[in-house]
């Protein structure tokens, strides 16, 4: 069997769509892994000792257990407490949380590269807690891994397509679909390879940039 | 506007020169350790230590390296928590508090809170914000802090600029500066906040040999214009002389012997002092 590009044409749109709920579900997640890896790495600077062995069993636990079991027991285990989400709503959350355990890891580097001199200067200052963290620690931390942040998001872009196990409709699910439909795996399969090319290699080009500016500062 | 009456007010060189009695438990010592301990570890750093600073005073705190001229400031600041002893400033304990039946307690955050409003610190690094303005560095703290409008702080900033010879530099990054404009930056968003005292722990000793002359020159305008009282950890001898009405050599965690200026260059009564001493000026 040869490559038909008539078929290609044929499938593209679907697959196009498909393609947008990947990148939905890969922005959203983002969003949540940036949010709960910085919440994450703020709980683990907690000054109770309680909450701080709380959040590293906690986040252990989701980084030491795959991805897939913990995207099968969101969306098909849940449902038995009574907690019933929509595939994408268990597939965003699962991956938000999943990757903000490594994110914080991020986060901390980003924070702990901070010299103490500021937050010295900061509390000599007589500036609280809060405002040190806000306004002197995470205004340098931050921008400094945001490359490092960047390659988590085209990390969880590649792993996205774990999602199709929970019936999300993303890039390789609708491959999957059409192929089980016609019985025809070479262009949809390849299709889905030609797509995450597009849109990681490009991303991966902008965060080795971004790279180099800031190690030029 | 307040820092201007500080930066303004002329205290009396007569009264200045009387101040350097450090006997004990004055009544009105801005600054009073007792028996302070601190170890790092296995090292001691500071031995049941005593030592006061008068209102207005300026004190010069000399000695060999490692000896713990900025753990004294460090405590002060409240940057380190002493083993033992008691500080005060102000008449005020520093670490502790008083409970109902009159018993010191260690203090609470609150309480350091309200007590570091009387003490500002100048770093050997400066320790300015990297990602603001040089203006910002001096504002923020002031509306955070005391709570000022953001054109009152600009106002002070501005003014504290200026008199730090910087004006023209307020909208410039702390990277864009020379390491002495930078110190200079640094001693002016301290005195924004207005301490009664005011540590400086080796603020010329990061610095390029030509720069150490304009951040000094600074220093030296501000001790003899305001009446808050200052501490310097010192390399710069002839600064202390000029500038100090006291000098506390310092080794080994404990005062080995202080004085005016004048007579511990030139008189130096401790054998240290005077091995010290040599060690330095021949450098
Ligand atoms: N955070 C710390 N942890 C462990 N040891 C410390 C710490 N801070 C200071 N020390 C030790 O305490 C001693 C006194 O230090 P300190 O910085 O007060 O000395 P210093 O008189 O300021 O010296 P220098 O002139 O070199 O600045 C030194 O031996 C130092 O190594
Ligand atoms: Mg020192």
């Amino acid at each position: 069997m040869s490559w038909s590009w008539e078929f290609t044409w044929e499938i593209l749109p679907e697959l196009a769509k498909a393609a947008l709920v990947t990148i939905e579900a890969t922005l959203l997640g983002s969003v949540l892994a940036m949010v709960i890896g910085l919440v994450v790495a703020l709980l683990r600077r907690s000054h109770s000792r309680l909450v701080r062995g709380a959040t590293i069993a906690v986040t252990e636990f989701i980084r030491r257990t795959p991805l897939l079991v913990q995207l099968y027991f969101v969306f098909f285990a849940l449902p038995a407490y009574g907690v019933t989400l929509s595939p994408l709503v268990a597939g965003v959350l699962t991956l938000g949380f999943h990757y903000g355990t490594y994110t914080a890891e991020v986060y901390r580097a980003g924070i702990d590269s901070v010299p103490r001199g500021q937050w010295e200067a900061a509390k000599a200052l007589n500036l609280p807690r809060r405002r040190i963290w806000s306004m002197v620690v995470l205004p340098q931390a931050i921008p400094a891994v945001i490359p490092a942040l960047g390659n988590y998001v085209i990390g969880m872009f590649k792993e996205t397509p774990l999602l199709s196990g929970i019936a999300v409709i993303e890039l390789l699910n609708q491959a999957k679909l059409i192929s089980s439909e016609t019985y025809i795996f070479l262009e949809p399969i390849t299709l889905v390879g030609v797509f995450f090319l597009l849109l990681s290699y490009p991303s991966a080009i902008l965060i080795r940039r971004a790279e180099a500016r800031i190690s030029r500062r | 506007m307040t820092i201007l009456k500080t930066t303004t007010l002329q205290s009396d060189p007569v009264e200045r020169q009387a101040v350097p009695d450090p006997t004990p438990m004055k009544a009105s010592d801005m600054v009073r350790f007792r028996q302070v301990n601190k170890r790092f570890g296995e090292t001691v750093v500071l031995r049941d230590l005593d030592l006061d600073v008068a209102p207005a005073e300026k004190v010069a705190v000399i000695g060999p390296s490692g000896s713990g001229k900025t753990t004294i400031l460090r405590l002060l600041m409240t940057l380190e928590q002493p083993d033992s002893g008691t500080i005060e400033v102000d008449g005020e304990h520093l670490w502790h508090k008083a409970n109902k039946r009159g018993e010191l307690i260690p203090a609470d955050e609150k309480h350091l809170r309200t007590m570091r409003t009387h003490l500002g610190m100048v770093f050997q690094h400066f320790n300015l914000f990297p990602h603001m303005s040089v203006l910002r560095n001096i504002i923020e703290p002031l509306v955070r802090v005391r709570g000022m409008s953001r054109e009152e702080a600009a106002t002070r900033g501005r003014t504290l600029l200026d008199m730090v010879g910087l004006a023209e530099k307020e909208c410039a990054y702390p990277g864009r500066l020379s390491g002495g404009q930078q110190q200079r930056v640094a001693i002016a968003r301290a005195l924004a906040m207005e301490p009664k005292v005011m540590l400086f722990d080796e603020v010329t000793s990061a610095l390029d040999p030509e720069l150490v002359g304009e951040v000094l020159s600074v220093l030296r305008e501000l001790a003899q214009q305001t009446d808050m009282t200052m501490i310097f950890v010192t390399h710069e001898m002839r600064f202390a002389r000029e500038v100090a009405d006291r000098v506390v050599m310092f080794d080994q965690g404990q005062i080995v012997e202080q004085g005016p200026p004048c007579e511990i260059f030139k008189d130096p009564t401790s054998p240290r002092t005077r091995a010290f001493l040599k060690a330095v000026l021949e450098h």
